[in-house]
């Protein structure tokens, strides 16, 4: 017990500071936003996360969030358990054919109003994968997209930067 | 002397004639031995009375023929079996009655080809859901990659699940959107109580055609796809593949650019495993370690990014060498990071290893035998925690591992601690084939000229990714064009482990348990 009392004040604040992003800076960073959340909503948003298809390198990234360097709880985003309690899908992967129909289940399942971020080259526009048999490709060929964040897989910043564009509270 | 003299006068005995060649090319040691199709079976009952393992099973059409292999290992030698049937009514004796590991590979080739394997334990689809028909199959040559899907795919619901009857026996059905950050699939538990009596999975969710769109690619193209089957295996699969190819076109890579994929690879797997170790604390609600351990994850990612332009180590290593070098600088780097990892370890661990309530739920929490380990053929950490003492780093060397000697941690506790201090071993053990890989790196070039392989060439690539085995075999048509690519993750000889796994586990240490095995969803579904 001692010894991680010890570890846990040696090791301090790890967690960095982060302005909001300007619009030049979202474009750089391959960061597109045609519908910002609502001003009432600023200051917390619920997010429930899909894998339609990825090969999981975005979820890593997405996961990387939640560690104490990005910590991205502190700008009142966390992550939910079900659609039924998010504001926002944020979804991964081309969109495989046998996840289409529990994407758009999800969707449904969501409270509007709503927002779809498509997070990773593959959800933006097919990536690798592209539109095959077992394939529909991007994100918006299934569900309206509001934000799309691209990389292969996009770092933790640009997913950070992609959602308080989003939530921004100008 | 190795086991495979021995073994071809047993098939003698048995009555199995074969054609053999010596190597599936002129770099492998691989041998591929041709058989009749009606000894199918008969040779994979020879092959368990002595001990050998089922590796991977995979199918390619030519012409009016199907050409059907099954890839078997013992001591490190591997042999490719394979047989040639006819198109028109493709029938073949199934393995899975013999090997159970051959099962689901078995299924997932007849609903890609059509071909049936009679005799076979469970006639259900396993691939297919409902985006393409019965009656099609979409990895022979006349179905087109775009195939004819219809506006919305119908969910798949008419999957017959087992069955649990009696009083008191309920189904929990799960998924495929899973509860937190994680790839979608489907279980179907059937417990009593708190008590898992039996678990289902379905797979097949994230299924993007992977081996069908390969076909045509160029080697840079299938390199990046191979990068794309598991993203969390990214530096293994990619090897994997470019290894299969470099062997199809008589390629050597340079010996520093063996060096160089050997500190990815390793950095790869230490990556991994310090997200798995934390996350199956944070399963067991012991967060210190869970924010300890990503905090060490986001370090040792962010060198890799400084070193090597991308935090996940994407498509670093290409076909025929690396695409980028590592300077005297960055070595320095690259070494900070291991003395500077190895303390932060050295103040962790102790704390975790002294925890008393970690102790009261991994220690006997999913225990897996080492019968029903060796009986799947399991690899990586799920394999080593129950005693099977394999890595194909140590027991099929390759460059840069012919060189170098380390130890491989192998326990047989079976359980979810047990898999928990396999990984942490196995980072120790990374972290110093890492410092010698950096000490004694050889100059030169990273990267060699490609040469266009000749039509029908084919290679096998083995390597040993941070989950295990991963096996990846590459045939090229005319003009350096891929007809057939075929990556095994080893995710698919782990998953159905995981059944067994679970039973006699409360359903609230499901989650743990999974993580501990942390199967690929995406390797597997292709």
């Amino acid at each position: 017990m001692l010894n991680m009392i010890k570890k846990i004040v040696t090791t301090g604040i790890v967690t960095e500071k982060y302005k909001a992003p300007k619009d030049d800076e979202l474009e750089t960073l391959g960061i597109e936003i045609k519908r910002r959340i609502d001003k009432k909503f600023s200051g917390s948003i619920a997010i429930r996360q899909v894998d339609a298809g990825s090969c999981n390198g975005c979820e890593l990234e997405i996961h990387a969030l939640n560690n104490p360097f990005y910590d991205v709880e502190r700008f009142g985003i966390h992550f939910v358990a079900s659609p039924r309690h998010a504001d926002v899908l944020l979804v991964t992967g081309p969109v495989s054919r046998h996840m289409q129909t529990a994407l758009l289940r999800t969707y449904d399942a969501t409270p509007n109003p709503k927002w779809v971020v498509a997070v990773g080259d593959c959800a933006v526009c097919g990536g690798e994968f592209g539109q095959s048999y077992a394939s529909c490709g991007a994100v918006s060929n299934v569900i309206p997209v509001d934000v799309t964040i691209s990389g292969c897989p996009p770092t933790p910043l640009a997913l950070m930067k992609g959602l308080l564009g989003l939530i921004d509270s100008r | 002397m190795n086991w495979t003299t021995d073994f071809l006068n047993q098939l003698i005995d048995v009555g199995i004639s074969l054609d053999r060649r010596d190597a599936i090319n002129r770099v492998s040691t691989t041998a591929v031995w041709q058989i009749e199709d009606k000894h199918w079976q008969q040779f994979a009952i020879t092959a368990l009375v002595e001990n050998l393992r089922w590796v991977a099973g995979w199918a390619e059409q030519a012409d009016e023929q199907f050409m059907v292999n099954a890839c078997f290992e013992k001591n490190g030698v591997y042999v490719v079996l394979r047989t040639v049937i006819n198109a028109v009514k493709p029938e073949l004796p199934t393995q899975a009655t013999v090997y159970p590991a051959a099962n689901r590979s078995e299924r997932h080739t007849q609903d890609m080809f059509g071909i049936k394997f009679m005799g076979h334990p469970d006639n259900r689809r396993w691939t297919r859901h409902q985006a393409w028909d019965k009656h099609q199959y979409p990895l022979r040559k006349d179905f087109p990659a775009q195939g004819s899907p219809v506006e919305i795919t119908p969910p798949d619901m008419h999957y017959d699940f087992i069955k649990g009857h009696g009083a008191g026996v309920y189904e929990i059905p799960v998924g495929p959107v899973h509860a937190g950050i994680i790839e979608p699939g489907h279980f179907r538990f059937l417990a009593v109580g708190e008590l898992i009596l039996n678990l289902e999975e379905r797979l097949g969710y994230v299924h993007k055609g992977i081996e069908k769109i390969a076909e045509g690619r160029t080697p840079e193209s299938l390199a990046r796809l191979a990068g794309r089957v598991s993203g969390d295996s990214t530096v293994a699969h990619c090897w994997a593949a470019c290894m299969a190819m470099e062997q199809a076109a008589d390629v050597i890579v340079p010996n520093r650019a063996a060096f160089i994929r050997g500190i990815v690879a390793e950095r790869e797997r230490i990556a991994n495993h310090l997200g798995d170790m934390g996350a199956i604390c944070n399963d067991v609600a012991f967060t210190f370690a869970q924010m300890q351990f990503t905090r060490l994850r986001e370090r040792w990612l962010r060198t890799n990014a400084t070193v090597f332009g991308h935090r996940l180590l994407m498509d670093v290593i290409v076909p025929a060498g690396v695409r980028c070098d590592v300077s005297p600088v960055a070595c320095e780097l690259l070494k900070q990071d291991i003395a500077w990892l190895k303390k932060e370890l050295s103040e962790i661990i102790p704390s975790i290893d002294l925890n008393s309530s970690l102790e009261d739920r991994l220690y006997t929490a999913g225990y897996l035998s080492p019968e029903i380990a060796a009986a799947f053929g399991t690899v990586g950490y799920v394999g080593r925690a129950s005693g099977q003492d394999f890595d194909v780093r140590r027991d099929a060397v390759y460059p840069p591992y012919n060189q170098f000697t380390f130890k491989v941690a192998v326990e047989d506790q079976g359980d979810i601690a047990s898999r928990f201090w396999v990984r942490h071993k196995e980072i120790m053990a990374s972290l110093k084939l890492i410092s010698q890989f950096i000490e004694q790196l050889p100059e030169g070039d990273i990267s060699t000229p490609w040469i266009t392989p000749v039509i029908d060439s084919e290679g096998l690539g083995i390597v040993d990714g941070f989950r295990g085995e991963i096996i990846s075999y590459v045939r090229f048509a005319a003009h350096n064009k891929i007809a057939r690519f075929y990556p095994r993750d080893p995710s698919i000889l782990n998953w159905p482990a995981l059944e067994k796994l679970v039973l006699n586990n409360i359903v609230p240490d499901f989650p743990v348990c999974n993580k501990s095995l942390n199967g690929s969803y995406s390797g597997n579904d292709l």
